[in-house]
């Protein structure tokens, strides 16, 4: 008798020839919460997206309580009880909880018509049975992100699944309504639900799971139960020796006897940014470590303007500047690499020149007219130095790898000579080379007296390019440490999960 | 120096954008052929053209800057109606010069309330120039009274549509100086680039330092401003400023701007192609016409023309 709720085996899938999961194999035995981990690009979106029938594999077999499967689309899954909670809620704002949990399969009454009330008293049940309590006739956008995430698990188990798969649950959760999150785990597992448990967060993992999956470079890496593991053995799981060789560190030299180039004093913006300050001196690489949530991306849209400041203030130079929008910024010699190149960095369907040059316009103004010749120069030399791959300058963005639109971002910037820059996740989505590629550029900028703000999920990146790092946490500091007291990846990891 | 820049377009924009200039070779072609009896190739017939789509051809060159910034302007016929109102009254108490003056004012004042309401208080601008559809209609009805003004000052009907320069409609100078004007801002000026980015990727474009706010609330104004030309145009083409001048254009203005390869998700935008879309939308009318057609099925071919054209201009 098989245990397994699922068991794939032999997994392999490539993307236009490039090999993204190598024969991995995964079990998930009926009633556990299995914890599925590895870095950006390890894999296990892809794995997870075959379970759920989004991809067909390559090679391999899945197996569903014993039974060998083909699951070909999002439906199959569904029928055969997988069920996944979105990271970014499938929930729809305007109709009611009862509604969204019965979407597209509404309870109809003898006249053929939708018949609320039975939903609404199905509903009652299901939270009955969570042990949750919640009121079916609410609309969505009435309520707060933990119980949007309930709506989601109920509209699971209403569609009876007994595979639900969990992509980082807790990462726009309050603590409290993270700890009701674990105790829900804990009685869904009782009922008989197996969890993929997905999720950066150590503590957590090491406190709700039973076993521990890890990834890496699209290979199996280990499984193991989790009262077995220790949590550097998995973090030196997850970061694996070839990408530490990729990642080494390169001692800089920064003199902090000179007056600072930013000095940030008292900041706050919004909630998630709390009396925030700091230096950053010229050619000084400062990384901001913190877990999502953490206030890391609002401090850097607070300092480039896009959201708006409460208290503190910023200084350049020395001298005390106003930052209220991004031309602001950006006059003052601020630049923001941000978070989604897709939707803030890019305009995917204008060319790599329009892109390019976007922010540079003032600079080609010839008594009203883009001055063009110069402008195909300036983004022929940016496509030339940062070793853009494109046929021409004038290729839509969009047609780019991620690695390589990722540049253009960066480009973008370059060209206007800004005094410090603001990275958040340069290397988010992108193969190793681009990334060891952009890394350099980092290090390269530094070396020419700029100050950099590195903000990264990937704890190697920052240790490999930091030479001072702060931890934020809950929007605060609540460290900041010299790169050379940092002797492993594990002590920064601590910090940062704050164990 | 022009066949450089068509180098650089096609490179930028695929073939479907083109398609309003293969469709005009060809109905063009179509009618002239089907319709030579009837003397659609008439120089005199083609200039008849020119002077019926002038004034759509003029409003679809600013809604190309509306669009490719990602707004609408449901308001422009309405502005239209309500300047040739302004212009006719204020030249009968105080002459063309400050009649000018008043069309202009009209759709600044107009086109900047528009702007303002879609900008300052974030409401679509589809909603907003909906609105002040009604409220410029209505003003232009009530300020005459639905009575026509006529304008008698042949000075300002030659300038603006009735007269000729030697065999040139000035309709037709109108239209070359517009376009021009129109050409080149979206294509040469930093303002053009940052229209197309802001309608490209809006968030993407404030990410760059690019004030996106003011580029929505200027392409709404100029949009105003251009629509009271376009109403001084009708005054003077009909000698005289009436409420009705403009009705129903705005639909016949975004169909050519639509024709004409502009996106109506933002982001990219034509204005030669806009033109021509307006001039499509002429020579179709007029074959129909020349095919002795009844109105009704003019409407009816019309209408299935635009849905074919933008069913194929689709990108995917």
């Amino acid at each position: 008798m098989d245990l397994s709720a699922v068991r794939m085996t032999g997994i392999s899938k490539s993307f236009s020839g490039i090999r993204v999961l190598h024969g991995v194999d995964f079990d998930l035995r009926k009633g556990e919460v299995h914890a599925l981990v590895g870095g950006n690009g390890a894999g296990k979106s892809t794995l997870m997206k075959i379970l759920q029938g989004v991809y067909t594999p390559d090679e391999g077999q899945i197996a569903v309580d014993g039974r060998p499967v083909a699951i070909r689309s999002p439906h199959d899954a569904r029928a055969l009880g997988i069920g996944m909670i979105f990271q970014e809620f499938s929930l729809i704002p305007t109709l009611t909880v009862a509604q969204n949990i019965f979407l597209g399969h509404e309870p109809r009454g003898s006249s053929r018509l939708i018949d609320d009330r039975t939903s609404v008293r199905r509903t009652r049940e299901l939270f009955a049975e969570l042990e949750e309590e919640i009121d079916p006739s609410a609309r969505m956008l009435d309520l707060s992100t933990g119980y949007w995430q309930l709506t989601e698990i109920a509209k699971a188990l209403a569609q009876d699944a007994r595979v639900l798969i969990m992509d980082e649950p807790t990462s726009s959760l309050t603590a409290t309504e993270a700890q009701s999150l674990f105790a829900l785990v804990q009685r869904l597992k009782e009922r008989g639900i197996s969890i993929i448990y997905i999720s950066h967060r150590m503590d957590e993992i090491f406190r709700i799971t039973d076993r521990i999956t890890v990834l890496r470079d699209g290979r199996h890496i280990l499984t193991e139960d989790t009262a077995s593991l220790m949590m550097n053995q998995v973090i030196d799981a997850i970061v694996g020796k070839t990408m530490e060789q990729a990642f080494e560190w390169r001692e800089r030299l920064v003199d902090r006897s000179v007056a600072p180039l930013l000095q940030v004093r008292n900041l706050s913006a919004g909630k998630r940014v709390q009396d925030v300050s700091f230096d950053l001196y010229p050619g000084e690489i400062l990384g901001l470590a913190g877990l999502m949530g953490s206030g890391r991306t609002e401090l850097a849209r607070a300092i480039f303007g896009i959201d708006r400041i409460d208290k503190g203030e910023i200084l350049i130079r020395g001298e005390r500047v106003a930052i209220g929008n991004p031309e602001e910024a950006i006059s003052a010699g601020v630049s923001l690499v941000p978070e989604d190149r897709r939707i803030q960095g890019l305009v995917l369907d204008h060319s790599v020149k329009d892109n390019v040059l976007l922010p540079l316009l003032d600079r080609l103004d010839r008594s009203g007219i883009i001055d063009d010749r110069r402008g195909d120069r300036l983004a022929g030399s940016i496509v030339k130095d940062l070793s853009i791959k494109t046929s021409s300058i004038g290729t839509t963005v969009r047609l780019l790898s991620g690695g390589n639109q990722q540049k253009v971002v960066i480009g973008k910037w370059l060209a206007t000579e800004p005094e410090i820059l603001v990275m958040d996740e340069p290397t988010a989505g992108v193969d190793i080379q681009a990334k060891t590629e952009i890394l350099g550029v980092i290090r390269d900028l530094a070396d020419r007296g700029k100050g950099i703000i590195v903000i990264s999920s990937e704890l190697v990146e920052l240790l490999a390019v930091s030479d001072r790092l702060l931890v934020l946490r809950d929007g605060r500091v609540v460290r900041e440490v010299d790169r050379r007291q940092i002797g492993t990846e594990e002590e920064l990891h601590r910090a940062v999960q704050g164990t | 120096m022009l066949s450089r820049a068509r180098e650089q377009q096609s490179i930028r924009v695929d073939w479907r954008q083109y398609l309003v200039y293969i469709g005009f070779v060809a109905l063009f072609l179509f009618f002239a052929i089907t319709l030579r009896e009837a003397g659609f190739t008439n120089p005199n017939n083609l200039l008849n053209i020119v002077r019926q789509t002038a004034i759509i051809a003029t409003m679809a060159v600013a809604m190309t800057f509306v669009i490719a910034a990602g707004q609408i302007d449901l308001s422009v016929g309405a502005i239209a109606g309500l300047s040739s109102v302004t212009t006719a009254m204020a030249i009968a108490s105080y002459g063309p010069v400050v009649g000018v003056l008043a069309g202009v004012l009209t759709g600044l004042v107009v086109g900047a309330v528009n702007g303002l309401l879609t900008t300052l208080l974030v409401i679509p601008s589809f909603l907003v120039t909906l609105g002040m559809m009604g409220v410029a209609r209505g003003s232009a009805m009530w300020l005459t009274d639905t009575a026509p003004v006529p304008i008698l000052n042949q000075t300002y009907n030659n300038f603006f549509g009735s007269g000729q320069v030697g065999p040139i409609p000035s309709l037709l100078i109108w239209i070359v100086v517009v376009t021009a004007i129109g050409y080149v801002v979206l294509r040469k000026t930093p303002y053009g680039r940052q229209v197309l980015a802001t309608g490209g990727n809006e968030q993407a474009a404030r990410f760059s330092g690019v004030n996106t706010r003011r580029i929505g609330f200027l392409v709404l104004t100029v949009s105003g401003v251009v629509a009271a030309l376009a109403g001084m145009l009708y005054a003077g083409r009909l000698q005289s400023g009436r409420f009705q001048w403009g009705e129903g254009d705005e639909l016949s203005v975004i169909a050519a701007v639509v024709l004409g390869g502009t996106s109506l998700f933002g982001g990219s935008g034509s204005v030669i192609g806009s033109v021509l879309g307006a001039l499509l939308i002429g020579v179709v009318n007029n074959g129909l016409i020349l095919m002795g057609l009844e109105t009704s099925q003019q409407i009816i071919i019309r209408g299935a023309i635009i849905i074919i054209a933008v069913a194929l201009a689709r990108r995917r």
